[in-house]
């Protein structure tokens, strides 16, 4: 067997994984898997902060299922990808980490550079290694994607000390592996389904709750059969936006702090909730107790841990949603059943839908939320990807942006980081060149990592950034003005900086819209452009988001617009 | 609730840091811990104790499974299992009579005495926490000047 290095066994072992992109940023601990990835086929897409690699192999593992790849140095680099970890296992999506450490001798001696990532990045990754042998290197590899992609998806971190990448020695690269404590796979639960089919036909009052984790398993398909066979309606959470396309009659889209009235009082008045694929968040259902009070909950979930966590279940399925849906279609199928719309329950439904549809009260004024998210979605086509940043914008997109294509849209729900989404949809763009992109931003969050222009720019990954502007943080500023008193600290953002001169700064395209015309000519624009195109769309500070589930409330609690 | 878990785990470096973290960032408590390699040199035993009511406990097992170093979790059922700590007082000796409580004590409740001195005396204790607890109550008039306690090892009883 031929001698070659730890570095050369690392990209032959990405490459054997199917990788074609990389998002990094080269430091003296990774040259050698640098110098390595110069002679392979692998594309690396440069950053300009390392953050912003980790959140745009997220976005790149969001959409095509499989593991994002970032590449950093060791100390800074490495700690600057904590975030990024951490956005990407609390929201489950698949990502491989790779950082070069200093050589082994040198660890624990305060070296330059040097950082303890494994035991920085523990509590927020799924799993990680660190290869001390060059030998070593393919099979860790094998196995942090294995872990990465299977069950629950996650995080891992894979820290390469520079002695393992520079070593030489005949390196075996595995074509399978074993993890003896690592199980992904549960077989269905036939009995559990049987209990809960059948506890879901006696109740009077059911309602579905699709997850996050009908889009990781890509069980739109499943979801949409079962829901049209028990004529049952839709709620999700926020990070199942898209689960169910909003158009759909049954959907009432996302629940929870910032839901649709119309979920939020549905669900409050539910008798039984078949949930998919959540792990209950306290921003989904509000106070936990509340919640579980008078309901029957059928929890389904790959996560084992998940169930039980934050609310008592009646039947707990543990299993991969799409299997699992699939056997209770399945069930239903032989049963020969198909539900009528003629029942009270929804007719209810519908009724409370049209009620709140029609008489939502919204914010007077000429670029409004609702109606520059609306533009965006008459204009955008069905298909079209969305990352959104965090704040009001990202809300607002949650009531007033319909997802009509299952599973188009992301957003960071769990660890709601700001500054995701535009790296993200960057990344969106690498797995899927075809597709428009767009992120749905704020002004404080895109100033987060908007130096990423330059990669968008430079390594031709065009995406829309449809800036919400209000010059302030807006959902902090929103919680000062409902919960403060008014005491407005540490918010206005000044009118700092012009966005469309700065997209110019980096050879991208920025327009300024004035009204709801101007807008949907610069989304049409966007989506003509081979640059990144940043619509800055100033609106009222002042609009509040509304309705809102306070911290601490109930879902039935709303503050409702006045 | 007090529960006895008892974790296989691979014998690794760092699985004890992960293991213990996971109770300090799912806000678990632990009550007493002890680790030590198994039979099969590749596999650590871990025995941990804890206390909380019943959802807590299930939780605090379900997240143990999830970790991907944990081979095996179980509860043990107290009742079918032996559990023993071991530990060490330091007695303080003020006056001659002391010695001789202190060693009585210490018989009555099977323990041992090492290091015999004028001005203190070593007790050693092999039992349960309770037990322990007991004896460290009547030797606390006397002035406990050290204290060591290992925490809990368990194995499951034969034929459960």
């Amino acid at each position: 067997m031929e001698k070659i290095s730890g570095a050369r066994s690392l990209i032959k072992a990405l490459e054997k994984q199917g990788v074609k992109e990389i998002f990094g940023l080269p430091g003296g601990a990774n040259l050698p898997m640098y110098d390595e990835l110069y002679k392979s086929n692998i594309r690396h897409i440069l950053v300009r902060h390392e953050q912003s690699a980790a959140h745009m192999a997220d976005g790149f593992g969001r959409v095509s299922r499989r593991a994002g790849v970032c590449f950093a140095t060791s100390g800074p680099g490495a700690t600057n990808i904590v975030t990024g970890l951490a956005t990407a296992n609390a929201d489950s999506s698949p990502m491989v980490a790779i950082t070069g450490q200093v050589p082994t001798a040198m660890i624990g001696r305060d070296a330059f550079q040097e950082s303890d990532i494994i035991g920085i990045a523990n509590p927020v990754v799924k799993y990680s290694f660190q290869p001390t042998k060059a030998t070593d290197v393919p099979e860790v590899v094998k196995k942090g994607f294995y872990i990465a992609e299977t069950g629950r998806p996650g995080a891992v971190l894979i820290d390469i000390p520079k002695d393992v990448q520079t070593n030489e020695a005949e390196i075996p690269f595995p074509e399978e592996v074993k993890i003896r404590g690592y199980h992904p796979w549960t077989d269905p639960d036939i009995v559990a389904i049987e209990k809960a089919i059948k506890l879901l036909l006696s109740s009077t009052k059911p309602v579905i709750l699709a997850g996050g984790g009908v889009i990781i398993s890509s069980a739109f398909a499943e979801l949409q059969s079962l829901a049209e066979m028990l004529m049952i309606p839709v709620v999700s959470t926020f990070k199942g936006k898209g689960a169910f396309p909003e158009n759909h009659t049954l959907s009432l889209g996302p629940i929870g702090m910032h839901g649709h009235a119309e979920a939020n009082k549905i669900m409050s008045e539910a008798d039984c909730v078949l949930a998919i694929g959540t792990r209950f968040s306290d921003r989904s259902v509000g106070r936990f107790d509340e919640f579980e009070k008078n309901l029957k909950i059928i929890h389904l979930d790959v996560d084992p841990a998940e169930i039980g966590k934050n609310q008592t279940t009646s039947v707990a399925i543990v299993g991969d949603v799409k299997a699992s849906l699939r056997i209770f279609v399945k069930l239903l199928m032989q049963k020969a059943f198909k539900k009528t719309e003629e029942n009270e329950w929804l007719k209810h439904v519908t009724e409370v839908k049209q009620y709140w549809r029609d008489n939502l009260k919204l914010h007077p004024g000429e670029l409004t939320a609702a109606k520059i998210l609306r533009k965006l979605r008459e204009v955008m086509p069905a298909q079209s990807i969305v990352t959104t940043e965090v704040g009001q914008h990202q809300m607002w997109a949650s009531l007033f942006y319909d997802v009509i294509s299952p599973g188009t849209f992301f957003s960071s729900t769990g660890l709601g980081t700001m500054g995701w989404g535009f790296p993200a949809a960057i990344g969106a763009k690498a797995a899927r060149p075809d597709l428009p992109v767009v992120d749905i931003a704020g002004d404080g969050s895109f100033n987060m990592t908007e130096n990423s222009l330059a990669t968008s720019v430079l390594d031709n990954l065009p995406v829309i950034v449809f800036l919400v502007n209000n010059y302030t943080l807006g959902m902090v500023a929103q919680w000062q003005r409902t919960f403060y008193d008014r005491r407005m600290i540490g918010v206005d953002q000044k009118q700092c900086p012009d966005y469309c001169k700065l997209a110019e700064s980096y050879g991208a395209q920025g327009i300024r819209v004035g009204d709801l015309n101007e807008l949907g000519q610069a989304i049409k624009a966007g989506l003509k452009s081979n640059v990144a195109t940043v619509i800055d769309i100033p609106i009222d500070p002042e609009e509040d988001v509304l309705p809102f589930v306070a911290p601490g409330t109930s879902l039935k609690d709303m503050i409702l617009p006045s | 609730m007090w529960a006895i878990l008892s974790i296989l785990v691979e014998n690794k470096p760092g699985i004890l840091f992960k293991v213990t973290h996971l109770f300090r960032s799912r806000n678990f408590n632990i009550d007493s811990i002890s680790v030590g390699v198994t039979q099969n040199p590749e596999f650590s035993k871990m025995t941990i104790t804890t206390i909380g009511d019943e959802k807590q406990i299930e939780q605090i097992v379900k997240q143990l499974d999830k970790m991907i170093d944990t081979i095996e979790v179980k509860r043990l059922d107290d009742k079918k299992t032996v559990f023993r700590e071991l530990s060490l007082f330091r007695v303080k000796v003020s006056k001659p009579s002391d010695s001789m409580e202190i060693n009585n004590i210490a018989n009555s409740f099977g323990a041992k005495v090492h290091d015999a001195r004028r001005d203190s005396i070593m007790v050693a204790l092999t039992a349960t926490p309770e037990q322990i607890n007991n004896l460290q109550e009547l030797l606390a008039p006397y002035e406990i000047l050290d204290i060591a306690r290992t925490g809990v090892a368990a194995l499951q009883r034969g034929g459960d």
